[in-house]
C-alpha cells in the first residue's frame, strides 16, 4: 500500500527504519522539529538542526526513493526560555525558503504555562506574516484537554489564520472533536503506551468521518513505530473498510493538506 | 459508522480486552499489596474506573477526563517538561 508518514523524526531513527518504511509502501514524509531530548544551549544548536532538517535528512530519505519535508519551530518543550526563544524566531526565518520546508511546526504547548502561550502566539504570527502552514503538537497525557483548548484559543484570537491550513496533531477521544469543530485539521498519533492505538484510531474515524483527519507514528527516540501507519491500516482492512476509505486515511488526506503549501509535490 | 458485527467485534477484540482487564486486575492487586501511601495518580485511577459501567459510547472520552487537568488559565511557570498521567490538583505540579 502506498501511504505518507506525516510526523516522523528521522534525525533519531535508523537508515534500517527507512528501509522498513520504504518497503511497507512510504512515499513520503514529513520531519517538524522537536525537543532532542535535551535542551539545546543557544541558537546556533538551532542552527545545526535546521541544516540536518533541510539539508541531510532529505538525502538520507532519498536513498530509499521517498520524499522529506519539514517543519521549523523550538518546541515547546524549549519554550520556557523566552529569550532562547527569541533568538531561535529570529534564525527560523533563514531556513524558511529551503526547498523542503512547509511551514511551522510542531508549536503548541506542553505544560501550559504562560511563556509557552507567548512563544506560540510568536509562531503563530511568524506563520501568519510568512503565509506559512502550522503544524501544532497538543500536550500530552493530563495536561492535553487544556492545552487544546488554550491552543484553540490562540488560533482563534489571530484573525489571519485560516483554520484548514493548520493541523492539530495528537488528538484524541476527547480533543478531537473541538479541533474538528474549530475547522482545523486533526491528526491521530499511534503510539504504542501513550496517545492512540490502532484500535481507537480507527474507532475514531468510524465515529468522526475521514474529513480532515490523518494518522502518523511520530515515531521519534522514545517508544514509537516507525510503521505504525501501515499496520493501522492492515486493522482497518481486517474491520472490512473498503480500500478507497484506507487510502484516503493514509494517503489521500496528509496529501490535501500538506499540497497546501506548493513545496509539497509527490 | 462500524463495519462490524458485534460477533465480528467479540471474536477481534475480546481477547485483548480480557488480557487487558485482568493486566489492571494484577496492578490493583500490586498496588495493595505494596507498602505505603497511594498518591494522587490511583485516585484518578479509580475514578476513571467507574466510568467503565457507563452506558453510551463516551467511556475513553470520559476516562481521559477523569485524568485530565480540569482548570482553564496557563499555570505561572513550567514545573518540569514531562506529564505524569493524572492531574495533581491546584498548586501542586509535579516536577517531570
Ligand atoms: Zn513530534
Amino acid at each position: 500500500m502506498k501511504f505518507i508518514e506525516p510526523h516522523a523524526h528521522m534525525v533519531s531513527r535508523t537508515t534500517d527504519d527507512y528501509a522498513d518504511m520504504a518497503t511497507a509502501g512510504c512515499v513520503a514524509l514529513c520531519e517538524p522539529a522537536f525537543w532532542a531530548g535535551f535542551d539545546r544551549s543557544s541558537a546556533d544548536g538551532f542552527r545545526d538542526y535546521f541544516r540536518q532538517l533541510t539539508e541531510y535528512e532529505p538525502k538520507r530519505a532519498a536513498n530509499f526513493g521517498i520524499k522529506h519535508f519539514t517543519w521549523l519551530c523550538i518546541n515547546p518543550k524549549e519554550s520556557e526560555d523566552m529569550a532562547l526563544a527569541k533568538d531561535v524566531l529570529e534564525v527560523i526565518p533563514e531556513f524558511m525558503d529551503c526547498p523542503n520546508v512547509l511551514g511551522i511546526g510542531e508549536i503548541g504547548l506542553n505544560k501550559n504555562s504562560r511563556n509557552e502561550v507567548k512563544v506560540l502566539e510568536m509562531h503563530v504570527d511568524l506563520a501568519a506574516s510568512h503565509d506559512q502552514l502550522i503544524l501544532v503538537h497538543t500536550p500530552h497525557l493530563e495536561d492535553k484537554h487544556k492545552g487544546t483548548r488554550l491552543i484553540l484559543d490562540v488560533l482563534k484570537n489571530d484573525s489571519r489564520i485560516n483554520p484548514e491550513r493548520v493541523m492539530i496533531d495528537h488528538v484524541e477521544e476527547h480533543t478531537i472533536g473541538m479541533v474538528l469543530d474549530a475547522g482545523h485539521w486533526g491528526g491521530m498519533t499511534l503510539y504504542p503506551e501513550s496517545k492512540c492505538s490502532p484500535a481507537r484510531a480507527i474507532d475514531m474515524i468510524e465515529r468522526f468521518g475521514s474529513e480532515r483527519l490523518w494518522w502518523d507514528a511520530a515515531c521519534d527516540w522514545g517508544p514509537s513505530v516507525p510503521l505504525a501507519v501501515p499496520r493501522t491500516a492492515v486493522e482497518m482492512r481486517r474491520r472490512g473498510h473498503e480500500e478507497a476509505l484506507i487510502e484516503k486515511v493514509i494517503f489521500e488526506n496528509p496529501k490535501t493538506f500538506l499540497s497546501q503549501s506548493e513545496r509539497f509535490v509527490i | 459508522m462500524t463495519m462490524m458485527t458485534r460477533q465480528k467485534v467479540m471474536d477481534q477484540y475480546f481477547m485483548d480486552a480480557r488480557h487487558k482487564l485482568i493486566d489492571i486486575a494484577a496492578f490493583l492487586d500490586r498496588v495493595e499489596g505494596a507498602e505505603g501511601k497511594e498518591d494522587f495518580r490511583m485516585a484518578a485511577f479509580r475514578d476513571a474506573i467507574k466510568h467503565l459501567e457507563d452506558g453510551g459510547n463516551d467511556r475513553a472520552k470520559d476516562v481521559l477526563m477523569a485524568f485530565s487537568d480540569p482548570t482553564e488559565e496557563p499555570i505561572a511557570k513550567a514545573p518540569g517538561k514531562g506529564a505524569c498521567g493524572a492531574w495533581p490538583g491546584e498548586g501542586s505540579e509535579v516536577e517531570g
